[in-house]
């Protein structure tokens, strides 16, 4: 009996694990069913290669590269912002500041990845942009300087922190060669420390860059919602998520090629941020066997 | 010598840069919040929170949407607790090191990478499309759920870990079967982590907007919801409505929102924070 | 007189190339050293022995300001070195350590290529002359007797080298900045007996150039290659002699206890 009973426990337990597995198979099947659909429709290669976006107007044109040029250079302004930052943060909390300091200042810079996007939207649109627009007079009030900018404030604690931990990591029989030869800390960590915690501080890159695509308020709010294949920062953009925001605000009929369409910029980003998120797993799993 | 001495002075130099990046993220949340304030304390009143929404920005209040995170909020809460918590207890204490395990070790950490919009899609197909749910505050609450699965189930995972091992061993040798130890010894032991994990999860959900506009939450609904199948708003939908619109009285409504949305999430951090130091003072 | 004095203390400070004036060190409340002067001797081989956890590490450390980044680490009394107190506040203390090398109880190159490990020193004070940098590693890896097993792989990583060549590969890294005085705290315990000889035999060989301080656990070692021996014990010095002196006929009982195995 009791065994029974335990059987039928650990049987529940099992099948609440298994919706995970539910969840991502859900995930892959509504994305590629719906997509299977549009591609019905419109040529994967035009997908691929044109160079306008306008499924919502009367000429449609389906170059997906224009969002993904969206997408990519406002991560791109975030990602140059904040691994700098980011990583100075690390090396400074794990080699200069005091011990009691590292405590107290982790919590506190999680903090800005706990404060909510469409919060930091509305800081990019209404503080930042004005405040750019003072020295650079032909910025758009959209734009994805400021947007990717703001990103990179709320990436900040992604890179920090777990930089901060793969430092952190580092045998200090490493610290003591490099002191006892001589280094300053700035040399120890840049000669030593910060390239034998390297896989750690790539995969703090990747899932900071991965985070970068995927965020979607900031750029609704701050990027604009004009498709346009540029490197320009100063002019308005739309990125993948920010086209998906914008037509789930409208009212689009079930079925429809617009409604497709969501569904087709969903799994080009579902795509990037899946290799992404399987290349960090892969070196943080090597990582993790180097030191234990 | 020279260079010896140039090195120390890049090495000050750098220590300088150091501390400013570490504080520059910090700084501009804190003139971003006070300039918020700024903006928006003087509209906070009774009114501001107990009035429905409206066309004219001075007479439009929140309540409507603050109601829709609050139904949000405990819905989700009562479907992801129960689901992350059992499989945090099957990957910990039940699967370990088989290849099922390795599976779902691969497959949750992907998960937690996955786009929140991405989940909003799913959400919009499954939720409201095929089980029928339309844009209800149900359909809302399963999406966030699953948006926050792996966040608990990972918290969850950590806290069991932490239990000493000598408690597990302690019952065990005692001839309590698995799932004894695990409900008398192990969730108690864990609780205060797993609630702060949850705590945490769910002040995520809380901020969340994009999932919950892909599956057609609306800005504007009239009444609170009064059934899990009701129409609903929430707090950041309500506030990124505010945002998109031109007239000025909206950006200080919104600006009013984000104090109060602020508020909750820094709360709840606190409270998570508080909870996970006495739990790790009181397992030591 | 004056003048007299002066080259007293002159050809002192030659001799004595390390002096500690009533050093004490404290881990905050924790006193590991209890007020230690010593005068240590230029180009001599002086070994600390001791047993474990009596500061014997600790008291090695200060020479090169090792301690320094240890959290709740203090320290009263005065380090000499040259004559010239290291722990002023002037004191440079990369310059310090450019000048007393330090060889660690379980090697720990750089995970670099040998060649870099070797260069790496010299690379942080800013050298780029590549052939000096090359001759400086090739002569410095001659010195531990290292060349000919590496000279094939001078680009390969360093973790791939046995023990033994890990820590040869350690002193010549510690060579190839010129020190003075070398530091080295149990630079054996973690090798096999072959290893070690090899090793010893190296250390036997530089004390014609550098002044050689060395923390070890085997007596047998400390007997074989040093010119004086410490032993400490509850972070005092309790005897300290040449060590043909301190082996066969110590004065404290202390000391004898310790030395015939009958503690520690
Ligand atoms: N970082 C430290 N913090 C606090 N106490 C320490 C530290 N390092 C050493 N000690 C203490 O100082 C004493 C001397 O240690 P050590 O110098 O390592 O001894 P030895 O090298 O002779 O074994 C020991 O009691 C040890 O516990
Ligand atoms: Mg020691």
């Amino acid at each position: 009996m009791r065994k029974f009973k335990e059987t039928v426990i650990e049987k529940g337990l099992q099948a609440s694990a298994l919706v995970t597995i539910a969840v991502t198979v859900g995930i892959i099947l509504v994305l590629s069913i719906e997509a299977i659909l549009f591609f019905k429709e419109v040529s994967i290669i035009d997908f691929l290669t044109d160079t306008q976006w306008t499924p919502l107007y009367t000429d449609k044109h389906f170059g997906i590269i224009t969002l993904l040029s969206g997408t990519l250079l406002t991560s791109f302004i975030a990602i140059i912002f904040a691994v700098p930052v980011g990583l100075s943060i690390s090396i400074y909390i794990s080699e200069y500041a005091p011990r009691s300091f590292r405590k107290t200042i982790k919590p506190a810079l999680e903090l800005l990845a706990a404060v909510p996007t469409v919060v930091y939207g509305f800081f990019a649109l209404t503080v930042v942009t004005p405040f750019l627009q003072t020295f650079i007079p032909g910025l758009a009030g959209f734009n994805s300087l400021s947007a990717g900018l703001v990103m990179g404030i709320m990436i900040i604690p992604f890179v920090s922190s777990l930089s901060e931990d793969a430092l952190h990591a580092v045998p200090n029989s490493l610290r003591e060669a490099a002191y006892g030869m001589g280094s300053t800390k700035l040399q120890n960590a840049f000669r030593v420390l910060v390239p034998a915690a390297s896989s750690g501080i790539i995969v703090s890159i990747i899932l900071a860059i991965s985070r970068a695509i995927g965020e979607t308020m900031i750029v609704a709010i701050a990027a604009g919602q004009q498709p346009r294949l540029t490197i320009d920062p100063t002019v308005p953009v739309e990125t993948i998520t920010a086209y998906i925001v914008q037509v789930s605000l409208g009212d689009v009929q079930h079925g429809s090629l617009e409604y497709r369409t969501i569904f087709a910029a969903g799994i080009t980003l579902f795509i990037f941020t899946f290799l992404l998120n399987t290349v960090s797993y892969k070196i943080r799993k090597k990582f993790r066997e180097k030191y234990e | 010598m020279n260079n010896i001495r140039k090195n120390r002075i890049k090495d000050q130099v750098f220590k300088f840069w150091g501390i400013a990046c570490t504080f520059l993220g910090l700084i501009l949340l804190m003139i971003f919040i006070g300039s918020i304030i700024v903006d928006g304390v003087q509209r906070i009143d009774w009114s501001f929170i107990t009035s429905l929404p409206s066309r004219k920005a001075e007479r439009a209040g929140i309540y409507t949407a603050l109601m829709g995170s609050v139904w949000i909020l405990i819905f989700t809460t009562i479907i992801a607790l129960p689901l992350g918590i059992a499989a945090a207890i099957y990957l910990e204490e039940y699967a370990k090191e088989s290849k099922l395990a390795s599976l779902l070790e691969v497959n949750i950490s992907n998960l937690a990478g996955v786009p929140s919009i991405i989940y909003g899609l799913l959400g919009l197909e499954v939720f409201v499309r095929i089980m029928e749910m339309g844009a209800s505050v149900l359909a809302g609450s399963f999406t966030l759920a699953l948006l926050i699965l792996p966040i608990v189930i990972v918290s969850t995972r950590e806290s069991i870990k932490a239990v000493p091992k000598s408690i597990r061993d302690a019952s065990f040798a005692l001839g309590a079967s698995k799932w004894q130890t695990v409900s008398q010894q192990l969730l108690p032991a864990s609780f205060g982590g797993i609630l702060t994990g949850i705590i945490l999860a769910l002040s995520r959900a809380v901020g969340e907007t994009a999932p919950l506009i892909v599956i057609g939450a609306l800005a504007y609904v009239p009444f609170a919801p009064e059934s899990p199948m009701d129409e609903f708003s929430v707090l950041p939908i309500q506030i990124f409505n505010w945002i998109s619109r031109p007239q000025h009285g909206f950006e200080t409504n919104a600006a009013a929102a984000i104090i109060v949305l602020l508020l909750i999430t820094f709360i709840m951090n606190g409270i998570a924070v508080y909870f996970r130091n006495r739990w790790q003072s009181k397992l030591k | 007189m004056k003048e007299n004095k002066d080259t007293i203390d002159k050809s002192l400070k030659r001799k004595h190339k390390l002096q500690t004036k009533d050093v004490k060190v404290f881990y905050d409340d924790f006193m590991a050293i209890k007020g230690i002067d010593m005068n240590i001797r230029a180009n001599k081989i002086t070994a600390f022995i001791g047993p474990s956890g009596c500061g014997k590490s600790t008291f090695l450390r200060l020479f090169n300001r090792m301690n320094d980044y240890i959290d709740g680490f203090r320290m009263e009394g005065e380090i000499l070195i040259d004559g010239e107190n290291i722990y002023k506040k002037k004191v440079n203390v990369e310059q310090l350590r450019k000048q007393v090398g330090m060889v660690f109880q379980k090697p720990n190159p750089f995970p670099k290529s040998i060649y870099e490990n070797v260069a790496y020193g010299l690379k942080i004070q800013g050298i780029k002359d590549k052939s000096y940098l090359k001759d400086k590693v090739e002569d410095s890896l001659k010195q531990v007797g290292l060349w000919n097993e590496v000279k094939e792989d001078i680009n390969k990583s360093a973790l791939a080298l046995s023990g033994g060549q890990q820590q040869r590969l350690c002193i010549a890294r510690t060579l190839a900045v010129e020190p003075s005085i070398i530091l080295m705290d149990e630079p054996t315990s973690a090798l096999d007996p072959i290893s070690t000889a090899k090793i010893e035999e190296l250390i036997y060989e530089l004390k014609e150039k550098y002044t050689i301080v060395i923390v070890t656990h085997n007596m047998q070692q400390a007997g074989r290659i040093s010119d004086y021996t410490a032993f400490f014990y509850m972070g005092e010095l309790i005897e300290y002699d040449k060590s043909k002196k301190l082996f066969t006929n110590p004065e404290k009982k202390q000391t004898e206890n310790y030395i015939t195995g009958r503690f520690g």
